[in-house]
């Protein structure tokens, strides 16, 4: 039986072949029916193909931009336990189809190996990942304004809880601060700045400045939260970094995502970048119970990542990527695009819709498409 | 038909570059030298700005240039001879970037030699691939990585630095440059050099960029305005141009009078005010050029840019002549595919038919009825295009006239193709192809079942109407845009029409368990909704409502599926009988079931939407039998009910007082990465939130169980369960933002309560249901959230329009090509399938093929 359906793997999708085949075994189907079964298929998907100069990139357009204005618009979803906001409904639409390099909350979902994805060891492990900072340990800050010194005392238990010593603190604070002499003393680190006489003011925007210090963790990474998801415990994040994260033992990377596209982008490259794409704008809209076909989104994902690079759909991106000067002056800064195109000589081949509605002319798409030749004798 | 000679020409391509000052004056038709515009008769000066060589506006006089009448005459350029020469301020950047990378001596490219050979084909490649301004970037980069101090790597000159003052003045080294000076720098620039900047040398010479010549558009791009006072008034750009040609006429004096130079430079100066603003109204460094009134000159740019400008508001913007709009009202008595037309409006819209020898007789009778009387005909035009409007005096003349080859209009006749449309447009089924009904009363009409691919209701709507003019228009409107070839939606790949509201409660009471009517009942139900064959109704003395549900049925249908009763949730359809089920919205619903889905498949668009319009005339004529309403007592509770409510109030609130005093003792456990006031917070919205749960289950038990308000509920027709809950029971917690109330005065939210009172009632919790009525305080936190509602709207329409606007821009020109991939305008590749599978949504059953259908097909022989 198996290799009836396996005549048919490079005219149907995988999932219509798995799908296919159970519902031949549910109903026990012979060879013969289920070659059967499998013609009633194909020649189903052959009625169901798209026509050719169909314009499905409008189709994809209205498909995303109807239910826009069904959207709301300040909702904010809850992760997991009632814990990190993130920004969803329309404003996260926008921002992922606008490419924006700095998106407004990231996040990541990180999927644990065994034995941490039982819950091992979860409580340190999320800890260590957390991006800390001195403020985070320090108990105390003193100003001593004659010698011009900042005296912080630290918090033991806290050092302890994120695995830390005293001297890998001192060390870390160090590294961090080198325009300042750092010393230690039992449970106080002395900061000492090079120049004499400075301000109340400075030593205490100095101050400030210290309790940012980053002692340890994963940068970027500015809360973490542990959860039990299906019967699996996993580290949710806010704030992102792949880059980081992916490389270390304890993390299953082919699972752990993050919903900041550019750093996709940047870390694994553009292909993941386009389903990332596909994956949060269908996140959104079925989280606000819309009901939109994936092949529209896919469609506007690939035209954002064709060429290689993530843009976004505004005049900086996709559509100053066009061939056309009439089809970018129609969107926006139009004088901009007209003059540019007279300084280099540009010629416009009309190829695209808006030049040839501007002109009262067939637009090249669908029935526009067709011509008619005739010979002459 | 030798007078209907018409070349139609197509335009190719359009080439974009910059006129130089010869091929200007070449183009011009006149030379203005006076500002002057008219004489004392009013007749424009020659030489002047509205000199009739540059076309006309005023009737009766011809242009002396191509010897045409107004409306004509396209109009000409004209030209002025500038005194000296003005910088051209959209290109004041590009100028900048010129002087300041070639050579003040030799104006050659401020690189070695041997480093523009060097890259010269890989810069002029980048261009090709990327666009110039990528290529300008990388020049600018070779240019600072290559370290030559500040001498000319060709002539050894000593460079000054260059700097601009906004926005037109130049300076070098604190010097300033003269327009004359940087033109002559910019001449020396080679062909070779420009082309590396981009700019294409076969179109474009630096040193046009410094205007010496100014071309005047024609007056018909300026028409002036006669007032009722028969005053002129001119347009804004004939008025800046007036004070360019007098400032350049005081200009040239001065300098052949021979004035100090102070006076010349100021006067200079004033001369590229003017140009400057001229050309842009909107730098950002000058004051913008104003009329006596004090408004802003409206000038070349502010006239192309923006919505309202000339690209968007007029060239993609298009108008159309034979439509209407008007307010719109429901007819269910239509066809789905069906708009009914007021007859004031088929009398003055028209469809043009060309008369042959065949038709002559029929044709004939609409224009001896006239304009007046319906139906008639405005128009009859004759071959050459001239068109003759008949009145009641010339239908006579009219007639005899009428033979072979001429055309005419006539009025709207039942089963003309007409395109509706509702705005905003949002998608395809914005816009769908109806035939026309002629009705009588001053409203379009529309079966309320395509209300909802229109998005349309009818408190006030309105709506227009298209009547395509060309048999191809016609046809391609029949076929691709016709309401029944729109019933699948592209976008989820399921039937975008189908019943409403009242349709539903109609078909959900006549197919519940135990709805029964006798056959004369039956037959005369199906009889009014069009039914004239009632050989599958069963010959007993009392039928079903599923069994008259079943006639409408196709014999062969078969179907199982979902429904959103409890009681039954299945629904079996085997060989066109409902065996199981009620019909209610999951399965007539639009975007819902896969019934209406399965019956397109199997039995076509034009059997589904026949079979959709008699469902829904069964639902409402059912319901005009039997009678449905609403009524105050539908939201009566049992005294028990009422009892269990306050009672569970009092519980809840109790458990909230706990909580509280939990929070106050410090004893309450704070939830991970939380404070403990955001724990109190949530653990009471959770306390509270289930009482409103709890309250909507009382409320669904003890109201009167089937009262029409709970039908049209549970059917899905109108409302759910939580309104009746908050008209029965209680309205519940008022969220804003997902949060409860807490904004207002210091620590509290109105002045009714004590500071810092959490209690369910101070934050915004409604424990009186609509009937009852509620408190004041409860009134101000429900406006508060009504309004934080009515704003989230207002702001996102705006948000969502613009998303929508860009997507439509950069996704406009993707299609699919002959080899099944998706590919932009210029033939890049974007999908190599479109979806991944080259399925067509609308084509689709929700988006995939229906294997379980097609495996119980194969099954079935």
């Amino acid at each position: 039986m198996a290799d009836v359906f396996g005549q048919f793997k490079d005219s149907l999708p995988e999932s219509v072949i798995a799908d296919a085949k159970d519902a031949a075994t549910k109903e026990k189907m012979t060879d013969s029916q289920a070659k059967k079964l499998m013609e009633a298929l194909l020649d189903e998907q052959n009625k169901m193909r798209v026509a050719p100069g169909e314009c499905v990139g409008l189709i994809s357009a209205e498909s995303i931009g109807e239910p826009g204005t069904q959207m709301t618009l300040n909702t904010f979803h809850f992760a997991g336990v009632a814990e990190m906001n993130i920004t969803m409904g329309l404003p996260r639409i926008i921002e992922i189809l606008d490419g924006q390099k700095k998106i407004a909350t990231p996040m990541m979902e990180i999927y644990l190996h065994k034995p941490y994805s039982e819950g091992k060891d979860i409580k340190k492990l999320a800890l260590r990942i957390k991006e800390s900072k001195l403020d985070d340990v320090a108990r105390e800050y003193s100003i001593n304004l004659t010698e011009s010194t900042i005296d912080v005392s630290i918090d033991q238990t806290q050092i302890e809880a994120l695995g830390m010593t005293m001297g890998d603190l001192v060390k870390a604070v160090k590294k961090e601060n080198k325009s300042l002499t750092v010393s230690s003393e039992g449970e106080t680190i002395t900061f000492k700045t090079k120049t004499k006489d400075d301000t109340f003011n400075e030593i205490y925007k100095l101050k400030e400045k210290l309790r940012e210090t980053y002692i340890g963790g994963i940068k970027g990474i500015s809360q973490v939260l542990p959860v039990k998801r299906n019967e699996e415990f996993m580290i949710v994040t806010a704030g992102s970094n792949l880059k980081k994260i992916l490389p270390m033992e304890e993390v299953d990377s082919e699972r752990t995502f993050s919903n900041d596209i550019y750093e996709i982008e940047n870390v694994l490259g553009i292909e993941a970048a386009r389903q990332a794409i596909v994956n949060e704008v269908y996140k959104v809209i079925e989280s606000q119970g819309l009901n939109v076909d994936i092949r529209h989104l896919m469609l506007v994902a690939d035209t954002m990542t064709a060429d290689g690079n993530f843009k976004g759909i505004t005049r900086y991106g996709v559509v100053s990527g066009k061939a056309s000067v009439l089809a970018r002056a129609s969107f926006e800064t139009p004088i901009k695009h007209i003059l540019n195109a007279a300084l280099y000589g540009e010629e416009d081949s009309l190829t695209s819709v808006i030049e040839n509605v501007m002109l009262n002319q067939p637009v090249p798409v669908g029935t526009g498409l067709p011509k008619l030749q005739m010979k002459t004798k | 038909m030798d007078e209907e000679l018409h070349v139609h020409k197509k335009v190719g391509s359009i080439g974009f570059g910059m006129m130089s000052p010869k091929l200007l004056k070449q183009l011009a038709a006149a030379k203005i030298v006076t500002p002057e515009l008219y004489d004392k008769e009013g007749y424009p000066v020659d030489g002047g700005l509205m000199d009739i060589r540059l076309g006309v506006i005023d009737p009766g006089l011809r242009c002396k240039t191509c010897g045409s009448k107004l409306k004509e005459c396209i109009g000409h350029f004209g030209y002025i001879a500038l005194a000296r020469p003005v910088i051209h301020i959209s290109f004041a950047s590009v100028i900048l970037t010129l002087l300041r990378t070639t050579c003040r001596e030799c104006s050659r490219l401020l690189l070695p030699k041997a480093k523009i050979d060097a890259n010269k084909n890989k810069l002029l490649q980048l261009g090709a691939d990327k666009g110039p301004e990528a290529q300008r970037k990388r020049l600018k980069e070779m240019l600072t990585g290559a370290k030559i101090g500040n001498k000319c790597p060709h002539c050894k000159a000593r460079q000054q630095k260059i700097t601009i003052e906004k926005p037109t003045t130049y300076l070098e080294n604190e010097k300033r440059l003269s327009p004359i000076e940087i033109r002559n720098r910019l001449e020396k620039i080679s062909d070779d050099d420009a082309h590396l900047y981009g700019l294409n040398p076969k179109t474009v010479r630096p040193e046009w960029m410094i205007l010496t010549i100014l071309p005047i558009p024609p007056v018909t791009m300026r028409p002036s305005i006669t007032l009722e006072t028969g005053e002129r008034s001119e347009d804004d750009l004939t008025h800046k141009l007036g004070d360019i040609v007098r400032i350049n006429q005081r200009l040239f004096e001065n300098i052949n009078a021979g004035a100090p130079e102070i006076i010349v430079e100021d006067l200079w100066d004033l001369l590229q005010y003017h140009v400057t603003t001229f050309f842009d109204n909107a730098v950002a460094q000058l004051p913008p050029a104003r009329h006596r009134s004090g408004q802003p000159l409206k000038t070349l740019t502010e006239r192309i840019k923006s919505k309202e400008g000339r690209i968007r508001h007029n060239l993609a913007g298009k108008r159309t002549n034979f439509s209407a709009r008007t307010v719109i009202s429901p007819d269910p008595m239509l066809d789905m595919n069906e708009v009914g037309v007021p007859r004031v409006m088929a009398e003055k819209l028209s469809v043009p038919e060309r008369v042959t020898e065949w038709n002559m007789e029929y044709l004939k009778k609409f224009v001896e009825n006239g304009p007046k009387k319906y139906p008639g005909a405005n128009y009859i035009v004759r071959p050459d295009g001239r068109k003759k409007k008949i009145t009641e005096e010339t239908i006579e003349q009219s007639l005899e006239e009428l033979q072979p080859g001429y055309l005419v209009e006539r009025h709207l006749l039942d089963g003309d193709i007409a395109i509706f449309n509702r705005q905003p447009s949002l998608h395809r089924m914005s816009m769908m192809c109806h035939k026309i009904r002629v009705l009588p009363y001053k409203t379009l009409r529309l079966n309320p079942a395509v209300c909802f691919p229109y998005n349309a209701d009818f408190d006030g709507d309105e709506m227009n109407l298209h009547i395509p003019q060309t048999e191809e228009a016609r046809s391609e409107a029949e076929i691709l845009m016709m309401v029944q070839t729109q019933l699948i939606s592209p976008r989820y790949g399921l039937s975008v029409i189908g019943c409403i509201q009242d349709a539903i409660s109609g078909n959900y009471l006549l197919t519940i368990e135990g709805s029964e009517m006798s056959r004369i009942e039956a037959i005369d139900l199906l009889a009014a909704v069009g039914i004239d064959d009632f050989s599958k109704l069963p010959k007993k003395e009392t039928v079903t409502g599923k069994e008259v549900f079943s006639v409408l049925l196709p014999n062969e249908f078969s179907f199982v599926g979902k429904t959103r009763s409890s009681d039954e949730p299945e629904l079996i359809i085997e060989k066109g009988k409902l065996l199981k089920g009620v019909m209610d919205k999951a399965n007539l619903g639009e975007g819902s079931g896969f019934m209406l889905r399965n019956l397109h498949k199997r039995y076509g668009a034009d059997e589904t939407i026949s079979l959709i319009g008699k469902f829904f005339r069964l639902g409402t004529m059912m319901l005009m039998r039997r009678g449905f309403t609403t009524t105050v007592s539908d939201t009566d509770l049992t005294e028990e009910a009422r009892q269990e409510i306050q009672d569970l109030f009092k519980k809840t609130e109790d458990s909230v007082q706990d909580l509280i005093k939990q929070f106050e003792d410090g004893t309450l456990e704070a939830f991970p990465g939380r404070s403990a006031k955001e724990t109190l917070e949530l653990k009471i919205m959770e306390l509270l939130n289930n009482a409103r749960n709890e309250t909507g289950l009382i409320v669904e038990r003890s109201v009167p169980q089937h009262s029409h308000t709970m039908v049209m509920a549970q059917s899905g027709a109108r409302g759910g369960l939580l309104n009746l809950a908050q008209m029965a029971g209680a309205v519940g917690q008022q969220a804003l933002r997902g949060k409860r109330i807490d904004k207002g005065y210091k620590d509290r939210t109105l002045s009714h309560f004590r500071r810092g009172d959490f209690s369910p009632d101070a934050r915004g919790f409604i424990k009186n249901s609509f009937k009852s009525g509620l408190s004041p305080s409860e009134f101000f936190f429900q406006s508060v959230v009504g309004r934080d509602a009515l704003m989230d709207t207002a702001l996102r329409t705006p948000k969502s329009g613009y998303l929508y606007r860009r997507l439509a821009n950069a996704l406009q020109d993707m299609k699919v090509d002959h080899d099944g991939s998706v590919r932009d305008a210029s033939g890049k590749i974007v999908q190599f399938a479109y979806g991944e599978d080259g399925i067509d949504v609308s084509k689709s059953e929700g988006g995939k093929i229906n294997i379980s259908r097609v495996a119980s097909g194969v099954r079935n022989g």
